[in-house]
């Protein structure tokens, strides 16, 4: 990578994110915003560095149930996702469920969830789970409906079995899908988790901002969000870099 | 000895809403080993689904597809196919598409994991006697398209198949790059001495590299006509542009015009 690339690639993204920050403190100094109402940054982060043993603590938590939930939807997205690509009838059958599935808010399943398992750790983790499946299974379903059939007769003229068409052709070209929807998924999953633990829960970030808020502490809820907030960015980056490790072939100038 | 016969063949496409098209009618054929036959025909006359029924991929409404007097049942596993386009899969390597059917077709297929080192190697002397020996770790996409077709015969090739089918695969390439292909192709067949069924509109493609051609007419396809092309092997691009060559180009041409014109 030469320098520029590196600068286009890391540089820009940090100077973007500086650069708000910037704008924000600036903003808040500005028109005299007191900080109950909207913290600047250097209030947030003094407020991250006063509480970074309670919020290191918390973070974990909610690291924990999204990755639990997460991993959840990554396994049951991908083995449904395969099978309604794999089959036109099942894709018919179960689509219009799916997708109802989907368009209930989340928050709205957590009380339930909590008259099931009790507040805590498995609602999140149930939470971040269903929030973050749907785009897998829809993607991994696609990836797989349209595998060209140019590509089937090759095999097909082998006389490959379903299982060898899918090992050789299905899976390889799913990948690409699969792992543009855990990009998504990712961050879903996080929103869920900390949705469950701000309605439902007495540990994780989202909890810690409910009751800073209960306790006007605005810089620490913004403290909290900003975890929230860069999580996600690292998890997003991993997932990306193990995209173009794995998936290569379809994202040709990288290479 | 006739290896592939077609007797009496029929094919009757249904579609769903049970209109019925008839791709061939009565389609009689006879190929002895090693022969290289060629079927000409104007575009959508049958071809590739006679192709697709010797390779087992379709099976004939009447008649018999016969291999050594045995009718053919399913998916054929002595049966090599390129296609028009050149099908790689954009995932693996030139050396990894060659490779494919040898992780599919039996006997290669047990012994892949033990035999990794042989084969890779088998794919990559099939590579280099095509030309493309440094290319071997390049993805399709970095490949022209006739380098491509280039890797597309040696995957149709790799698993010593007695019958290769190739559907028009030279069609999408530049004429010079077609006629070098022509040459690629004439060589492996004449070290392999395989069956090879080429499909083409090309006449001229079909006389130089073909034992015997075959003309088809349009839909439904049937065989109108058929010539000996007794040219000395092997044969060089300037053969193509004697006085032989050129009077049984116009002969088979006015065929194909003639029963253009009868339909």
């Amino acid at each position: 990578m030469t320098w520029k690339e590196r600068f286009q690639s890391y540089g820009l993204p940090a100077l973007a994110i500086v650069g708000l920050f910037l704008l924000w403190e600036g903003i808040v100094v500005l028109f005299k915003i007191p900080s109950f109402v909207l913290p600047a940054p250097s209030v947030v982060v003094k407020a991250l560095w006063r509480w970074r043993s309670a919020i290191w603590e918390h973070s974990v938590q909610t690291l924990m149930t999204t990755l639990i939930g997460f991993g959840v939807a990554t396994g049951f997205g991908l083995i449904l996702g395969w099978l309604i690509g794999l089959s036109p009838i099942l894709y018919k059958m179960i689509y219009p469920i799916l997708v109802g599935f989907n368009s209930i808010p989340k928050v709205a399943i957590v009380p339930v969830l909590v008259i099931w398992f009790g507040i805590g750790t498995v609602p999140a983790i149930l939470t971040a789970f269903l929030i973050s499946f749907f785009p897998i299974v829809v993607n991994v379903a696609t990836g797989m409906a349209t595998v060209e059939p140019e590509l089937q007769d090759v095999l097909r003229s082998l006389g490959a079995g379903r299982l060898q068409m899918f090992l050789k052709i299905g899976l390889p070209r799913t990948l690409p899908f699969f792992f543009a929807s855990l990009k998504v998924a990712i961050t879903l999953a996080f929103v869920g988790a900390v949705i469950s633990e701000t309605v439902a829960s007495n540990r994780g970030v989202g909890y810690l901002m409910i009751a800073a808020s209960a306790r006007f502490d605005v810089p620490l809820v913004f403290a909290g969000l900003l975890v929230i907030a860069g999580l996600g960015i690292i998890l997003y980056v991993i997932f990306s870099a193990l995209e173009r490790k794995l998936t290569s072939w379809a994202y040709r100038q990288y290479i | 000895m006739s290896y592939l016969e077609l007797r009496n063949v029929d094919l009757v496409y249904r579609s769903r809403d049970k209109k019925a098209t008839e791709a061939l009618k009565d389609i009689n054929l006879i190929v002895e080993s090693g022969q290289f036959v060629a079927i000409v025909g104007p575009s959508g006359c049958g071809k590739t689904t006679l192709l697709k029924l010797v390779a087992g991929l379709l099976r004939p409404t009447c008649g018999n597809v016969l291999i050594k007097n045995e009718p053919v049942r399913g998916p054929l596993k002595i049966v090599g196919m390129a296609f028009q386009n050149p099908t790689l899969l954009p995932w693996r390597t030139a050396l990894e598409n060659v490779l494919l059917p040898l992780e599919i077709v039996e006997p290669f297929r047990s012994c892949y994991r033990k035999d990794k080192v042989t084969y890779r190697h088998k794919a990559l002397d099939l590579l280099a006697s095509v030309g493309l020996k440094e290319f071997a770790n390049y993805y399709p996409w970095q490949l022209s398209g006739g380098m491509q077709q280039r890797v597309s015969l040696c995957r149709a090739l790799i698993h010593e198949p007695a019958i290769l089918l190739l559907d028009e695969p030279f069609g999408a390439l530049d004429a010079f790059t077609r006629e070098e292909l022509w040459l690629v192709l004439q060589e492996l067949w004449w070290r392999r001495k395989c069956i090879v069924i080429l499909v083409t509109h090309d006449i001229r493609e079909a006389i130089f590299l073909a034992d015997r051609v075959y003309v088809m007419s349009k839909r439904p396809g049937r065989i109108i006509g058929q010539w000996n092309v007794d040219f000395p092997r092997l044969r060089k691009l300037e053969d193509s542009f004697s006085q032989e060559f050129s009077d049984l180009l116009q002969h088979v041409r006015r065929q194909i015009i003639g029963a253009k014109e009868a339909s």
